[in-house]
């Protein structure tokens, strides 16, 4: 799944994320975890396969996965 | 691929309009509401040509917050408003969103109606179990045993099943899928939006605030959860009883089938009738 020639970033848009939990709970790859503060954080970059399922479920449009080609 | 977030939020929300949104976190309305704006985007439809008509509730305050033609029009009322705009104006793309209570027990009788008479429109409701808005009354849809404010000791009567309800009404599609299967929800979404004639699809939701602390079901993570645990593809559920589904969130395609439009015979009664 892990493409090498993949970069990815999740986008969490903390003035709109009330905290749910939703995404770092049902993330396959344990990529966001809920930080201290209750907010997540996509902590574990690397890890991420870009399902987009973080963004799918998060009921306040808080959340964007970016992807792109890495150049060499 | 479906539409990154970035594009529901340029093209999509409204941004006069506050956010974050007035649903209480992790409440499944705006999961739905992503779904639909990512369906609609697959359509290739222009915004221009969309109309969002929704009653009350918490559920029907969704089309405030989207740029399209909305309508916010009074509980349970929605799918008359919608009728009265495809009938009037035939190209355009009707859209309904609404909650149970809006479309099965006040609006009840004009959904099965709606149904029979094979519309093209799409109706998305949002089944939380309740009425949200007004703080967690008993709906339609609430299942045995579970508590309500005017149900202090558990719910004694059996719940619709909407989408099996529509079905059996005459519409031509529908779908069941639910917030913890956003992909699926969405694609069935699409799938009604792209099918001629009445089409609904139920989205069975959580309401935390509402609902779900009333009934012990821990926080929005949980009744995710739950939604997951519960839900059983509508293909293996053959030699099940009513019984044993009871309890189940039966997922899928419910009822597909081509029949007459209603606009389509109208058009010809009209014809005949010497109107053109
Ligand atoms: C004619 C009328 N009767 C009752 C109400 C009060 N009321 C507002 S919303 C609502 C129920 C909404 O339930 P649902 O459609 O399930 O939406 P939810 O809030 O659960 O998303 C009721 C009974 C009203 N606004 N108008
Ligand atoms: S895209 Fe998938 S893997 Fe990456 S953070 Fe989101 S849910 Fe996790
Ligand atoms: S799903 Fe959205 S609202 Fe919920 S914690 Fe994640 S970013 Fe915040
Ligand atoms: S009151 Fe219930 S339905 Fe309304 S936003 Fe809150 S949790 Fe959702
Ligand atoms: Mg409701």
């Amino acid at each position: 799944m892990a493409k090498a020639n993949v970069k990815r970033k999740v986008v969490i848009y903390r003035d709109w994320c009330k905290q749910c939990g939703i995404c770092s709970t049902f993330c396959p790859t344990g990529c966001i975890v809920k930080e201290e503060d209750g907010y997540p954080f996509p902590r574990y970059i690397e890890k991420c396969i870009g399902c987009r399922l973080c963004e799918l479920r998060c009921p306040e449009f808080a959340i964007t996965v970016e992807e792109w080609e890495k150049s060499k | 691929m479906t539409t990154p977030n970035r594009i529901i939020l340029d093209k999509y929300l409204r941004h006069n309009k506050k956010f974050p949104h007035i649903w209480c976190p992790g409440c499944g309305i705006g999961i739905v509401l992503a779904a639909l704006l990512r369906a609609i985007d697959r359509t290739g439809w222009t915004k221009d040509e969309i109309v969002l008509v929704s009653g009350i509730g918490c559920s029907s305050r969704a089309p405030v917050y989207v740029d399209f033609n909305t309508l916010h029009t009074a509980h349970g009322r929605a799918l008359p408003f919608a009728t009265g705009i495809k009938a009037a104006r035939p190209p355009l793309k009707v859209i309904v969103f609404t909650g149970d209570g809006d479309c099965a027990a006040i609006g009840g009788n004009h959904l099965i109606h709606a149904c029979r008479r094979n519309i093209d429109i799409t109706t998305v409701v949002v089944n939380n179990y309740i009425y949200g808005m007004t703080g967690g009354q008993q709906s339609p849809t609430t299942p045995e045993g579970m508590k309500a404010t005017t149900a202090t000791r558990g719910v004694i009567d059996q719940p619709f099943h909407i989408a099996e309800l529509a079905a059996s009404a005459g519409a031509t599609f529908a779908a069941r899928s639910t917030t913890y299967h956003a992909k699926e929800l969405e694609s069935f979404i699409l799938k009604g939006l792209e099918h001629k004639g009445f089409s609904l699809v139920e989205a069975i939701s959580q309401a935390p605030v509402c609902f779900g602390r009333r009934n012990g079901m821990g926080d929005p993570v949980e009744m995710v959860k739950r939604e997951k645990e519960l839900a059983i593809p509508i293909s293996k559920t053959a030699g099940m009883t009513f019984e044993e589904k009871k309890d189940k969130i039966v997922t899928g395609i419910i009822e597909e089938r081509e029949a007459q439009e209603w606009t389509d015979l109208y058009a010809g009664v009209k014809k005949t009738a010497g109107e053109e």
